[in-house]
């Protein structure tokens, strides 16, 4: 039983890891800025799922906060970014 | 791993199976985003990460701390209420953004 979740957890991680990969590489190439602006949101997304994996691999349940930290800062991280985009300045 | 050990087969094998169908939605989704040749399908990709990768492997996670803990977690719901609610927003204002920059 051990053996199954084992491997599982090291393929989703390894996967989660390659998204990520795949993530930043479109960060990278990306032609214009709202195609930079989608890999960085998910980019944030993947950091959750990865951190969620880990927590669940170390057997802590204090990672939840992280990932909730990591939503709340990415959602907000993603509409400034927005709101930059469309105005040129994200405070009014 | 070392609480795995005492976890039940009718526990174990959906957690597993939820844990490699989160990961590989999560990697479909990545490249989805990565191969798409316009901004208006690119954005088709995020959208599979958000629900099916993240809400795989919170359910999992779910189940997994609830049996540890031998009472009813529920602290991923917060992360599932927030993530499903703030998704369609930023995408809603990723689409703004694309189209107000493109007819600029």
């Amino acid at each position: 039983m051990l053996v199954i979740l084992s491997y599982a957890l090291t393929a989703s991680l390894i996967m989660v890891a390659l998204a990520i990969l795949l993530c930043g590489a479109r960060l990278l190439l990306g032609p214009t800025a709202q195609d930079r602006m989608l890999a960085l949101d998910t980019l944030w997304v993947c950091a959750i799922i990865l951190v969620l994996l880990v927590g669940i691999r170390v057997g802590n349940s204090l990672y939840f906060e992280l990932a909730l930290l990591i939503a709340l800062l990415g959602f907000v991280s993603t509409m400034a970014l927005a709101k930059f985009l469309m105005r040129g300045e994200s405070i009014e | 791993m070392m609480q795995a050990e005492q976890l039940p087969l009718w526990l174990g094998i959906p957690v597993a199976i939820l844990l490699l169908f989160g990961g590989l939605f999560t990697l479909i989704g990545a490249l989805g985003l990565y191969r798409s040749p316009d901004f208006y399908q690119r954005i088709h990709g995020p959208a599979v990460v958000v629900t099916l990768g993240l809400g795989c492997v919170l359910i999992a996670s779910m189940g997994l701390f609830s049996y540890w803990q031998s009472r009813l977690v529920v602290h991923e719901l917060l992360i599932t209420l927030f993530a499903f609610m703030s998704a369609p927003v930023s995408a809603m204002l990723m689409m703004r953004v694309a189209v107000y920059r493109r007819k600029k």
